[in-house]
């Protein structure tokens, strides 16, 4: 039984090795003193410093936030919108077929999400002149579709297991469709919207492929430049920013989870 | 459940000793609710089938009946959940049909009891009274007042996850009542509660009926707790209302094998109908000994094959033939349960069948005692049998 015990723990701790070391071995690399990426030359914040000096890594990383804070609240709304939908009108012609129109998205390859996108802005701009050019405005559009879906799926789910009876509740007290939805629904639902907006939020900041597809000169997002930068040759700044943008996705992805967790322990004490 | 049913027999609710005559007996009293030739069906299933039921101003009424009957369907209608596919619903004189739930004059306390869970205890009981729009001055008084009856003021800061079982049945009690329906709808109300605690519950919600003048409309599966609230119980069976009476005459009249089985125990004889006279009727029966006799008529046609419903309490077994031929019958005890206050006694008769026999312990035990592989005589009087026809 014991020696059982052993091979678990060290297929277990194998399998996080395998899976986390290569990014302790860069958190570790960033605050190394050395110029060179793979010598090490003693414990310095020095490239910190320098990254929060580089004007073109900190215009990309304002782009890239400000684009992930506004897709990930428009996916909200309308991924909010889409969950109910498919969770509340009771069976319609086609509800199937809808949910998988949602859900396609998330297992749809970026490179064609990405192309489409990029093919519809185009003729939409030759049609109707907007969006004028690509940037800022094309990135959250296309964004926002894919971070919809997510935030739909995580809606959905929370609905349906949303005990049906408060609602009944809260009409048999008087409540109206509206004061219903928004002082019983929307937050007792909340925390699955606040856990969509944050992963909407980080699958945005993350995002490289369908930004490179849409995005227009002078709007790089974060992972573009770093990308660019790393075919180069990596710095060790990179590593730097690449640690911080481990920290936030970390702490939006923790956050999530705690706050789903919360949730669920608070609907069946 | 036979003691439960045997006890409430005995212990009617006070609400119709306390009148002289209750409305549902008088001949033209206006029902409150009026519900006329409801149907509700899903798809092919028909939930409730052309249920018409009146129900009277301060009654306790109960829908008795298995999971699947359509009880809970019917008081859903009641309260506006489900539409009927055809008939209507009268509530105090108005047609319900195109009345959304938001704006009945009815109250319902969920068997889940439903309770907010992101509101406190105070603000699940403010939210009917908000939604009125009554002055906040107004809302926080009758939310005290409420809280106070219920005994749970000192807990009006709490969440519901941070409260016992039955203190959520009262906080749920308590805001189904803030708004005084005129019509309050219980669905399994005592369902989730322990034994001691029913007790208690079933008490406090006759009192508080009495006290509010509210009327009440209880959805159970539980026989006993039907028997010791109602005022009136229907009993259901898929879809259709099968009797509706007072507790004690469902209990001693059923109307059908169904509610003499389904309420509390009963031992069922097949017979044939031999003599029906106005005041007297025999029955021949290859169970018993002689005939079996009716101190009343059943308007039966002659020859007519019946069952006859004895409940197990009045029978008496004893070790002596009785004087009498009819009305009995022999048989060797098979099971015996002593359960205190009565035991309980299965005996096989000479035709095979098994009956079931109660009898209270009134006397310390001091003779021999019944027991196992005794053979015994079975009697009882022609007042205590019930000729069922269907």
């Amino acid at each position: 039984m014991k020696n059982h015990s052993l091979a678990l723990k060290l297929s277990a701790g194998f399998g996080f090795l395998f899976l986390y070391a290569p990014i302790v071995a860069l958190i570790i690399y960033s605050f190394n003193e050395s110029k060179l990426v793979t010598v090490w030359g003693g414990w310095s914040l020095k490239w910190y410093v320098e990254l929060f000096q580089n004007e073109q890594i900190m215009n990309a990383a304002w782009v890239s936030l400000k684009i992930a804070f506004i897709s990930a609240t428009l996916a909200s709304v309308l991924g909010t919108l889409a969950g109910f939908v498919l969770s509340r009108m009771g069976k319609f012609r086609g509800k199937t077929m809808m949910a998988g129109w949602v859900t396609a998205p998330l297992v749809m390859p970026e490179v064609i999400t990405g192309l489409s996108l990029l093919l519809l802005f185009v003729a939409m701009e030759s049609m109707f002149g907007w969006p004028a050019g690509r940037g800022t405005t094309t990135i959250v559009i296309a964004h926002t579709t894919f971070c919809l879906a997510y935030v739909a799926v995580v809606v959905q789910s929370r609905l349906s297991s949303l005990d049906e009876t408060l609602e009944e509740a809260a009409m048999d007290l008087g409540a109206k469709p509206v004061s219903l939805f928004f002082l019983i629904t929307l937050p007792l639902i909340s925390p699955a919207i606040l856990s969509g907006w944050l992963l909407s939020f980080t699958l945005s900041l993350d995002d490289l492929v369908i930004a490179s597809f849409v995005s227009g000169p002078g709007n790089s997002t974060l992972p573009m430049v770093i990308f660019s930068k790393v075919r180069l040759g990596v710095t060790p700044e990179i590593n730097a920013l690449a640690t911080l943008m481990i920290l936030v996705v970390s702490i939006a992805v923790i956050a999530a989870i705690f706050i789903m967790r919360r949730q669920s322990r608070f609907q069946n004490p | 459940m036979l003691t439960g049913a045997f006890m409430s027999v005995s212990s009617v609710s006070p609400i119709v000793t306390s009148q002289s005559m209750p409305t549902w007996r008088q001949k033209d009293a206006e029902p409150f609710v009026r519900i006329e030739q409801i149907n509700k069906a899903f798809g092919d299933f028909t939930a409730v089938n052309n249920v018409s039921l009146d129900i009277y101003k301060n009654e306790l009424f109960c829908l008795l009946g298995g999971s699947g009957s359509g009880k809970s369907t019917l008081l859903r209608m009641l309260a506006g959940f489900e539409s009927p596919t055809s008939g209507r619903i009268i509530i105090d004189g108005v047609d319900m049909s195109h009345v959304p739930p938001w704006e009945r004059p009815v109250n319902m306390m969920f068997q889940s009891y439903a309770l907010f869970p992101h509101l406190t205890v105070e603000a699940n009981v403010a939210f009917g009274l908000k939604r009125e729009g009554l002055p906040s001055r107004e809302v926080k008084q009758r939310v005290e007042d409420i809280l106070d009856m219920v005994q749970l003021g000192h807990l009006a800061r709490r969440k519901p996850h941070m409260l016992s079982g039955g203190q959520r049945q009262r906080v749920a009690l308590a805001r189904s009542l803030v708004k005084r329906p005129k019509l309050l709808l219980l669905d399994e109300p005592l369902g989730a509660l322990d034994k001691k605690l029913r007790e208690e519950t079933q008490f406090e919600l006759m009192r508080l009926q009495d006290e509010l003048g509210i009327t009440f409309v209880v959805v159970t599966h539980d026989q006993e707790e039907a028997m010791t609230l109602a005022t009136r119980i229907g009993v259901m069976n898929n879809g259709v209302i099968v009797q509706t009476a007072e507790p004690h005459e469902v209990y001693e009249y059923p109307s059908n094998r169904f509610v003499a089985e389904f309420i509390g125990n009963v031992n069922l004889f097949n017979g044939i109908v031999v003599s029906d006279e106005r005041d007297s009727a025999a029955i021949q029966c290859d169970d018993t000994n002689g005939l079996i006799y009716l101190d009343h008529g059943i308007s039966c046609a002659p020859n007519q094959v019946v069952n006859v419903a004895i409940r197990p309490e009045k029978m008496r077994i004893a070790r002596e033939a009785s004087s009498a031929e009819n009305n009995s019958a022999e048989g060797v005890i098979t099971e015996v349960a002593y359960m205190g206050s009565q035991s309980i006694f299965k005996v096989r008769l000479l035709s095979g069948k098994e009956v079931r026999i109660t009898q209270p312990n009134s006397h310390r035990d001091t003779g021999e005692r019944l027991t196992w592989d005794d053979h015994v005589y079975l009697s009882w009087d022609a007042d205590s049998s019930v000729v069922l026809t269907s």
